[in-house]
Parts: structure tokens; sequence; C-alpha cells
């Protein structure tokens, strides 16, 4: 299967996108060869503005050309984007409902040899706490590339989240379609023991453990949450209730993350046991990214296991 | 200055300044010191300079006003009540829970305010997102906003100089309201931001220093910051924190504190004399 880099999407996306809205800024904090921006600069040189190593003053910037009614996205790490810049975003995008696209790259430990000072596994939990604060964690090429198009017509604050590792290429672009806050059910069956519920770089090994599980004869369900918040309710809840149990899989803390939205709801609303597979209330640290994540057990083994677990197996 | 507008100007201030007052009065609490010392400048640029509509308060080739140091919200509040984008009256309901006047100003909910502010240093890194826009959009609004001497210790205000500087930005100009005083004391006492004016130069911006409180200078500074091309101006206005009630100028104490009975009466009244001198009643 092709392996692509979600940050590779997001810059061919970019060129899409300012087709469908010619009004599109896109503005970068000096790693535009890194967030892959230089991608869309390089066909759009008249549209794609370096910041400099500026983070906070790049989410104000973009702020205010939001406020004068154009398209906007500000490209910076993870890190940086929603650890650094975050009251800016809270302050300045999130309060006063402006329509400005975040698109945040090199999120999680797959960042690999940078290590644990470029390794942010806290930027989903950062931006949920934002009241209107959309986030998407794409989990492959076809999906990051859908999302970030789909931008042209969705209004508001939104954090879009993408990645430095190459990953798998499972959607199908001819039939793919994108919806924010619409979860996608890659397999189910009527007489499912559990829910693996993934996102981002874990939906693929999420896909891959319901396989083996099945040959177990542990019939898992798979949800693909690429959209955090507004999260899907009604297809987690309906996951809770039919299969009673349910596994969260993502390449975040498991503060804050999309397994704590998942805890949040349930325990509301359908009490049932939540199990997460996430990065452990740790720092990462230097390596290859596959090594790491073999070591952060974030991989198809780590899924696997995590249901047995939850499954008392 | 024509001798006619400068009165007008000079009238309207006054009233802005009890606005303000009456605002933070009945609030039990705002920022009163920096409030009236930016009051003739906001004055200026909302009766004379910028173009704006208060009945179509989002018209899109509007001139833009940010109030970086958004504190002094209730300066900005007078400002846009006095000028007919709301009534003068809801002034009273500031910072009072249900009222659209919040303590920092809020861009969706008070028509004529550009940007939601409160956090100091984003306003003019907003400012410059505004300027951005309409320079690469070829609009010909231009962009003003408003900065403490205190606000500028903020590491972020020195990206969005550089930022302005290497974009070209002249389509924006700052106000720095150099009142000297912050919450704490002394700006030269808790973190010297000087030379100001040294410091704007060379991270290349066009500098005009004046006295905030002289309308004839404010005018001839606006108009060469129109004049200059190539470059963002900022003019540094010497003020005096609390300018217009006597017992509040230059008294650190004012800067976020509201008068009580007694001290509002003796406000209102002093303002009420100088109103009255200048309508020559």
């Amino acid at each position: 299967m092709e392996k692509i880099a979600t940050r590779i999407s997001y810059g061919n996306a970019l060129n899409e996108l300012v087709k469908k809205r010619p009004d599109l800024f896109v503005l970068d904090s000096d790693v535009s060869c890194a967030t892959m921006t230089n991608i869309f600069g390089k066909e759009n040189p008249d549209r794609h503005f370096n910041c400099g190593i500026q983070e906070c003053n790049m989410l104000g910037v973009a702020a205010g050309i939001a406020s004068t009614g154009k398209l906007v996205f500000a490209s910076a790490f993870a890190m940086f984007a929603a650890g650094r810049a975050y009251e800016i975003a809270r302050n300045s995008i999130g309060y006063p409902k402006l329509n400005v696209k975040i698109g945040a790259t090199h999120a999680g430990i797959s960042v690999g040899e940078d290590g644990a000072s470029h390794q942010c596994c806290e930027d989903i939990a950062l931006m949920r706490t934002i009241p209107g604060m959309t986030i998407i964690n794409p989990a492959d090429d076809v999906e990051a590339r859908a999302a970030v198009v789909a931008m042209a017509d969705y209004e508001g604050p939104t954090y879009l989240r993408f990645g430095r590792l190459p990953v798998p290429v499972f959607n199908d672009a001819a039939t793919y379609k994108f919806e924010v806050g619409k979860g996608i059910t890659l397999r189910a069956s009527e007489n499912d023991d559990i829910t693996i519920i993934a996102t981002g770089l874990l939906v693929y090994p999420a896909i891959e453990a319901a396989e083996e599980l099945a040959k177990e004869g542990i019939n898992a369900r798979v949800i693909n949450i690429h959209t955090i918040k507004p999260l899907d309710e009604e297809l987690v809840l309906k996951a809770a209730r039919e299969t009673g149990k349910i596994v969260v899989a993502e390449e975040h803390s498991i503060i804050g993350g999309l397994g704590s939205a998942v805890a949040e709801l349930v325990s509301e609303k359908c009490p049932v046991p939540v199990t997460k597979l996430g990065v452990n209330d740790t720092y990462g640290y230097s390596g290859p990214a596959v090594q790491l994540l073999e070591e952060f057990g974030l991989t198809t083994a780590g899924v696997i296991a995590t249901v047995k677990k939850a499954l008392g197996k | 200055m024509d001798k006619e507008l400068k009165k007008r100007l000079q009238i309207t201030a006054t009233k802005v300044r009890m606005g303000i007052i009456e605002g933070v009065y009945n609030a039990k609490s705002g920022h009163p010191g920096g409030s009236l010392s930016i009051a003739d400048t906001i004055t200026y640029l909302y009766n004379h300079l910028m173009n704006v509509d208060p009945a179509n308060p989002k018209m899109p080739d509007r001139d833009r006003f940010v109030l970086s140091k958004g504190h002094c919200a209730p300066a900005l509040y007078s400002v846009l009540a006095n000028r007919g984008f709301f009534p003068v009256d809801e002034l009273k309901t500031l910072r009072k829970s249900g009222s659209r006047l919040q303590g920092h100003p809020v861009m969706d909910k008070v028509p004529g305010v550009d940007m939601s502010t409160g956090s100091l240093g984003q306003g003019i890194s907003v400012a410059c997102g505004m300027a951005l826009s309409g320079k690469v959009s070829g609009d010909s609004y231009r962009v003003y906003a408003v900065l403490g001497d205190g606000e500028i210790q903020e590491g972020m205000v020195w990206e969005a100089a550089m930022f302005a500087a290497h974009y070209k930005l002249d389509n924006l100009c700052a106000i720095l309201d150099n009142n000297g005083l912050q919450i704490d004391g002394k700006i030269d006492d808790v973190m010297s931001p000087n030379p100001i004016d040294e410091k704007f130069k060379a991270f290349g911006w066009n500098v005009i220093c004046i006295d905030a409180h002289d309308f004839d200078q404010i005018e001839k500074a606006f108009y060469e910051a129109q004049c200059k091309t190539g470059q963002p101006t900022v003019i540094i206005q010497k003020s005096a924190k609390g300018k217009g009630v006597s017992f509040m100028e230059n008294q650190v104490g004012w800067h976020g504190a509201a008068p009580n009975d007694e001290q509002y009466a003796t406000a209102m009244s002093e303002l009420q004399a100088t109103l009255a001198e200048l309508e020559g009643k």
C-alpha cells in the first residue's frame, strides 16, 4: 500500500483549495519546507506569506486577515501552533469566532528524531478546551486532502492536525466522502464484541487489528473519528449501546484527547468501559518514528493487546 | 487645525470623558486612567479621520480600529456611543452581567468594534493581518491600533513590529499611548521599554512623537502617517494618564479603580465645567 505523510497531503490540498477560494492566504512560520506549504507557495507565491519564527504573531495576523472576510491557513508545528500560541488561538481566534484554519503538522511522537521538545502529544487536549474550536485529525492522504478542501465552505475556528511520518493510503479517493463532525464506520457486524475508535495515524492499525482479532473469533467494530470536536456523539453512543465496550486509539496523550472525549461522553450518556491506547502521560524521545511507535505500543499489535485487555483476555 | 473643528472635537472629547467616568462609576470597576489618556486621539479618529458609518458598522471598506490595550474599552465604547453606534445611555451598563459592553471589547457583540482584545500584545498582530489583507487585495482602508506603553513589554508586540516593517504595511498606523504608568507603578521602574522611539526606528518604522492632548499635533501626525509610503508609522503620544479629571491625572492608582460617589460627582462637575467653557455657556 502506498504511504504518504499527511503534511504532504496538506500542501497539495492547498493548491486545490485556492481554486475554490481565490481569496486564500497561507501563512507559515519558517517551516514551509516541513509543513509542506511550500508546495502551495511555489504555485501561489503572491498568496503565501512567511511570518518567520513568530507563531504567536502569525496567529494574530491570521485573525486580522480572517476579520476582513478572507480565508486563511496558518501553519506551524503542532507544538508551537497549539502549545506556544495557545492563548492567541483562544483569545484572538476562538473567542471572536474568526474563520482561521490552523494547519498544524508534526503532531505526536512520530516526529521521530527531533525528540520530545518537538513531539506534541497535548495539542488535541489544548484545542478541545477552546469553545467553538473544530478539531480535525485526518488518517491518510485521501482524508487529509478532502478535509483541507472542505474548509472552502466550513466557517469558524478550526485546528487541522497532520503528521510527518508517511502512513498507508487506505481510503479510496473515488468513493471517500468527508463531512466535518461525522465519524466513519469502517467495519461493523450485528454481533460486535467491542468497538475500536481510532483517529489519525492509529486508524489503519485499528483496521489491521480488527482483521487479526476476527481470526481469533473476536468481532471488533472500527470507527474512524477524523473530527474530534464536535464529536460524532450519535455514532459513538450507538457503538457503546451495541457493543458494550470501547477502545480508543490515538497518537496523543491519554489525557484530554479523543479517549477523554469518548469517556466523557459515554460516562454521562451510556456508561460502558473505555480503555485508552495513547501516550501514557509521558514525554517522547529521539529515535526513528516507526521504532518509537512500536516502543509506545501505537501499532497494530498495541491495538490488539488493548482490545484483549479490555475484553479480559 | 481649523478652529471650528478643533472646538467641535474638544467638546466631543469632553463628552467622551464623561462617558468614561459614567461607565466606570456604574460598573464600580474598570480602567479610567488609560481611557482618559487616549480619549482625544480616538475622538479625532472616529469623528474626523476614519471612514466609518454608524448605520453600517461592517461596511467592507471602512477604516479599521484595534484597541490593542483592550482594558481601555471605556474610552472606545464612549467614542462609539457618542458617534452614534449605540445609545450613550448604554454606557451605564458597562461590565454588568447581560451587557454587551464587556470589560474588554468584543467584536461580535458591540457595533463598531473591529476586533476583540484584552490580552495585551495581540491587537497589534491582528492589525498587521488587517493591513496585509488590505494591501494584498488592493483595498483602500487604513488600519489604526492603539498600544499602551506598558503593553510593549509583551514580546509579541515586537514580533508584530518586525512583521509590519518587513511587509511594508504603510496602511497601518499604531498609536503608542505613552502615559508612563502601568499597574505596578512607573514603566521605568517596572520594566523600562525606553527608548521607545529608537526601538521602533530600529525595527523599521516611521516614528512621530506628539503631545496626546493637542489636536493640532494629532492632525499633523496622522496626515504625515497617511503620506508615508513603504513603512508603517507609529505615533508616540506623550499623554497624561487620567487626563481631564484633576485628581486622576498622572496618578497610578487610577489605572484600574472606579470613583466613589463623591469622586464621581467631583469628576463630572469638572468635566461639566470644561464642557460649559468650550460651549461658551
